[in-house]
C-alpha cells in the first residue's frame, strides 16, 4: 500500500498513516468523479439527436402546436443554448444543492430521484443479499467438490445465466410465474388503483419478490465462479496442504482455513457487485415496469431529460464510489496485513 | 478437492506398494544385500539382521546408530516413481505418452534418534521422497516400492493416516502458514476427538503444549497473537517446527528448512533439529547444502538422478577413501574447503554472506 499521503511535498518522515488525510483524498476523488460524471452526461445529451420539446409534448400536440408556442417551450426547457452553457448554469445550481426540474416529471429532480431510490434500493438491497449468500456458498461448494458431479452442476448453471441476457431472464420469470402460475403480479411496486398510502408492506414485497430473485439469479453467477476459483486456490496453497500433512481432514481443512481466506476476495466481490447490479436493475426495472431508477433513467434518456438523466447518473455513480469506499474500509478492517501496514513483517 | 483426482491413481499406489509384502523392515531378508558400490558389503548374515555396526540396506551406520525393536524408523525400499506424461519434445499432435521416471529404485533408512540427510541438486527427487512419505500422489502417478514405518508395512492410506500421527511435516517457507490465522493457533492445530467434550479436552491439552514449546524455543508468549507476516526468518522457522512437534511426531521430514536463513540461523533450525533427534525422534532431513547437512546429520545419503548413490555415516566425509560411491567422491573434492572438517567448529569463511546454499549448491552443479 503506498504510504504517500503529501504528495505535494516529500514526507520529512514517516508517521503513523493520517486517517484524516486518506479521508480527504477520498472525498477529493468523489468531487472530481461527481464532477466528470455530470461533465460527460451533459455532453452525451448534448450530442444525442432527440429533440426534448418534441418528445416531452408528443409528436402530435407538436404537430399541431403554433410556431410561437414551440419556441416559448424550447427557451422554457432551455432547449437551444448551447451545452456548455446549460451546463455551467446547471453546475452553479447544483453546487447550491439544486440539481434543477425534471422536464419529464416536471418536479425537482432531487425529488424524483429520492422516490425512485427508495424503490430501486429495496430491490437491489435484496437482489445484492440474495446473489452473495447464495453465490458464495454455490461457489464454496463447488470448489471444494472440484471436478466432481456438485462442481459440474454449479458450473453448468453458471455458465448458462451468465450467457443468458437478463431481460430475456425476466420475461421468462413473467411468463412462467405471472402468468402461467400466477404466483406474482406481472409488475410495477404496488397493485394498481391504489393510493400510495393504501399499499401494505406485504404488497410491496409480493411485488418485489420476481424482479428481485431475476436480479440475484443473474448475480448468483458470477459470485459463485469467482468464489469457485478462489476457493480452488487456497486448497491448493501451501498452508492448505501443510494442515493435510498435519491430519486434517479436507473438510477440517475448509473450515479453518479456506472459509477465512476466502471472506476477504468475498467481501470485495461483494461490493464490487453493486455496479454490476445496478446495471441489472435498469434492465430488470424495464421488463417489470418496476417504478425504480433504472426505469427512470430509460425515461430520462429517451425524453432528453438532461436534469433528470444528469441527476440519476450522480447518484448511481454515488452508491458505486460507495460501495467500493465500503469494500476499501473493511478490507482494512479485516486482513491483518492492510491493518498493519505490512511494516512489521521481514518476509523472507 | 485433490484427493479426489488421486483417487483412480491411488489404487495402483497402494497396490504397488503393498504388493511386495517383504519382511524387510522387521529386519529378517535383506534381499539385495550386495550393492554395485565396492567395499566390504557384508552380506546381512543371520534372520536378526540390523547388527548396529554392518552394512545393510545399502547403508552403513554411525557409530551410535542402534535398531530398537531391530527395525529401523523409516525404511524406503526400492521406491520408484514415474509420471505418466506428453512427450514435450514432440510436437503438440503427435506427442504421445510417456513413462518418466523422477525416482528410481531409492532406499533410504531413518533410524531412532538421528538425522538423516538426503542431499541432492534440485531435480534429484528429493521432493517426490518427501511427497511419498506423507502419502501425497499425483493422479498421474506410477509409485513401486515399499515403505515401512516401525516396522510396518505402509499403504497409502496408511501413510495419509501416519500424517501428524506419527510422522510430522517441516515445511519450507512462512507460505506453509496461514496468512490470516494467529500463529498460536496455528501451533495448536486443529483439536482431535470424537465428542465435544473431548475435543475441548484436547483444545487446553494443545493450548497447554504450546506455551511450553514457545518457553522452549525461546519465543515469547507475545508472538503467539502475531501473523505470519509479522514474524522474522528465524521465528517463522520455529513456528514451522513447533507446528509440527505440536503432534508429537515419531520421524520429522525437515523439507530444505533453511533456504533464505543466514548462517547464523540456519545453524540454529538445524539445531532445533538436533534436539528433537537427541530425544529419541528420527530426523529425515531433505536440502541441497551438504555442508549444513554435514554439520548437523549423523549419516547422510546423497541422491542422484532419483536414486540414493550412498548413504553413509557423516564420518566417512571426513575421508574420501571411506566413502564408496565415485559419485560421492568427486561431490567431496568438489566441495570449497579440500577435506572440510566436519564438526570443527570453523570453517564457514568461505561461505558467501549473501546465501548459504551458494557452496553447496556448486558442489552439486559441478557434479550434476
Amino acid at each position: 500500500m503506498p504510504a504517500a499521503d503529501l504528495p505535494a511535498r516529500p514526507a520529512p518522515r514517516r508517521t503513523r498513516p493520517p486517517r484524516g488525510g486518506r479521508a480527504l483524498r477520498g472525498l477529493v476523488r468523489f468531487t472530481t468523479l461527481m464532477l466528470a460524471v455530470s461533465m460527460v452526461t451533459f455532453a452525451l445529451v448534448g450530442l444525442s439527436p432527440i429533440d426534448p420539446v418534441k418528445m416531452n409534448v408528443g409528436q402530435v400536440s407538436y404537430a399541431n402546436m403554433s410556431a410561437e408556442k414551440r419556441a416559448q417551450l424550447r427557451s422554457y426547457w432551455d432547449a437551444d443554448a448551447p451545452v456548455a452553457e446549460r451546463y455551467a448554469r446547471w453546475a452553479s445550481a447544483a453546487v447550491r444543492g439544486d440539481l434543477g426540474e425534471s422536464l419529464r416529471f416536471s418536479r425537482p429532480v432531487t425529488d424524483v430521484i429520492g422516490e425512485r431510490a427508495a424503490a430501486s434500493l429495496a430491490l437491489m438491497a435484496a437482489a445484492w443479499a440474495i446473489s452473495g449468500v447464495v453465490g458464495v456458498s454455490l461457489g464454496v461448494l463447488a470448489g471444494a467438490h472440484r471436478g466432481r458431479w456438485p462442481d459440474r452442476l454449479i458450473k453448468g448453471y453458471c455458465f448458462v445465466i451468465s450467457s443468458t441476457p437478463t431481460f430475456w431472464l425476466g420475461l421468462v420469470a413473467l411468463i412462467v410465474f405471472s402468468v402461467w402460475l400466477g404466483w406474482f403480479p406481472l409488475g410495477f411496486s404496488a397493485p394498481i388503483g391504489q393510493s400510495a398510502s393504501a399499499v401494505s408492506l406485504g404488497a410491496r414485497l409480493h411485488h418485489l419478490v420476481l424482479p428481485a430473485l431475476t436480479l440475484s439469479v443473474a448475480g448468483v453467477a458470477g459470485v459463485a465462479l469467482h468464489t469457485r476459483e478462489k476457493v480452488i486456490d487456497v486448497l491448493e496453497s501451501d498452508f492448505a496442504w501443510f494442515a493435510q500433512s498435519r491430519g486434517e481432514s479436507p473438510r477440517q481443512v475448509l473450515v479453518r482455513h479456506g472459509l477465512r481466506n476466502i471472506a476477504l476476495p468475498a467481501i470485495s466481490l461483494q461490493f464490487a457487485q453493486v455496479s454490476e447490479i445496478f446495471g441489472g436493475s435498469i434492465l430488470v426495472e424495464q421488463v417489470f415496469s418496476y417504478p425504480g431508477l433504472g426505469q427512470a433513467a430509460v425515461t430520462a434518456g429517451i425524453g432528453g431529460d438532461a436534469p433528470l438523466l444528469v441527476g440519476i447518473a450522480l447518484a448511481s455513480a454515488a452508491i458505486v464510489f460507495l460501495g467500493n469506499a465500503v469494500a476499501n474500509i473493511l478490507y482494512g478492517l479485516v486482513d491483518p496485513r492492510m491493518r498493519q501496514g505490512g511494516a512489521h513483517g521481514t518476509l523472507r | 478437492m485433490k484427493q479426489d483426482g488421486i483417487a483412480g491413481a491411488r489404487q495402483p499406489a497402494v497396490g504397488a506398494l503393498a504388493a511386495v509384502p517383504g519382511s524387510v523392515g522387521r529386519g529378517a531378508g535383506e534381499g539385495a544385500a550386495a550393492p554395485g558400490a565396492s567395499g566390504p558389503a557384508a552380506p546381512a548374515p543371520a534372520p536378526s539382521a540390523h547388527g548396529d555396526g554392518e552394512f545393510h540396506h545399502h547403508h552403513t551406520h554411525a557409530a551410535d546408530t542402534r535398531h530398537p525393536g531391530r527395525h529401523h524408523l523409516l525404511t524406503v525400499q526400492n521406491l520408484t516413481v514415474a509420471f505418466d506424461m506428453y512427450d514435450a519434445d514432440a510436437p503438440f499432435f503427435r506427442a504421445l505418452r510417456r513413462r518418466q521416471e523422477v525416482v528410481r529404485d531409492l532406499t533410504v533408512s531413518v533410524h531412532t534418534g538421528e538425522i538423516l540427510a538426503v542431499v541432492g541438486a534440485s531435480g534429484a527427487g528429493k521432493t517426490v521422497l518427501a511427497d511419498c512419505i506423507m502419502g501425497r500422489f499425483a493422479s498421474n502417478e506410477e509409485v513401486s516400492g515399499e515403505i515401512w514405518f516401525d516396522g510396518e508395512l505402509m499403504d497409502a492410506s496408511g501413510l495419509e493416516r501416519l500424517r501428524g500421527r506419527g510422522i510430522s511435516l517441516v515445511p519450507q517457507s512462512v507460505t506453509h502458514l496461514d496468512p490470516l490465522m494467529r500463529v498460536g493457533a496455528q501451533v495448536r492445530g486443529a483439536a482431535r476427538g470424537e465428542t465435544r467434550s473431548a475435543r475441548a479436552a484436547d483444545a487446553r491439552r494443545r493450548a497447554e503444549r504450546q506455551r511450553a514449546l514457545f518457553a522452549d524455543y525461546g519465543l515469547a508468549p507475545e508472538v503467539a497473537d502475531l501473523y505470519p507476516h509479522q514474524l522474522s526468518g528465524g521465528m517463522a522457522r520455529r513456528i514451522l517446527l513447533m507446528c509440527a512437534l505440536m503432534d508429537e511426531p515419531r520421524l520429522l521430514l525437515a523439507d530444505e528448512p533453511t533456504p533464505g536463513l543466514d548462517l547464523d540461523l540456519a545453524v540454529r533450525a538445524l539445531g532445533d533439529l538436533r534436539r528433537f533427534a537427541d530425544t529419541g525422534g528420527g530426523v529425515l532431513l531433505i536440502t541441497h547444502d551438504i555442508e549444513l547437512a554435514l554439520r548437523v546429520a549423523d549419516r547422510v545419503a546423497i541422491v542422484r538422478a532419483g536414486t540414493v548413490v550412498e548413504e553413509t555415516a557423516r564420518e566417512s566425509f571426513e575421508d574420501p577413501s571411506l566413502l564408496r560411491d565415485p559419485y560421492t567422491r568427486a561431490l567431496w573434492h568438489a566441495m570449497p574447503k579440500h577435506g572440510f572438517q566436519v564438526g570443527a567448529p570453523t570453517g564457514d569463511g568461505d561461505r558467501p554472506a549473501c546465501g548459504p546454499q551458494g557452496a553447496g549448491e556448486d558442489a552439486a552443479g559441478a557434479n550434476r
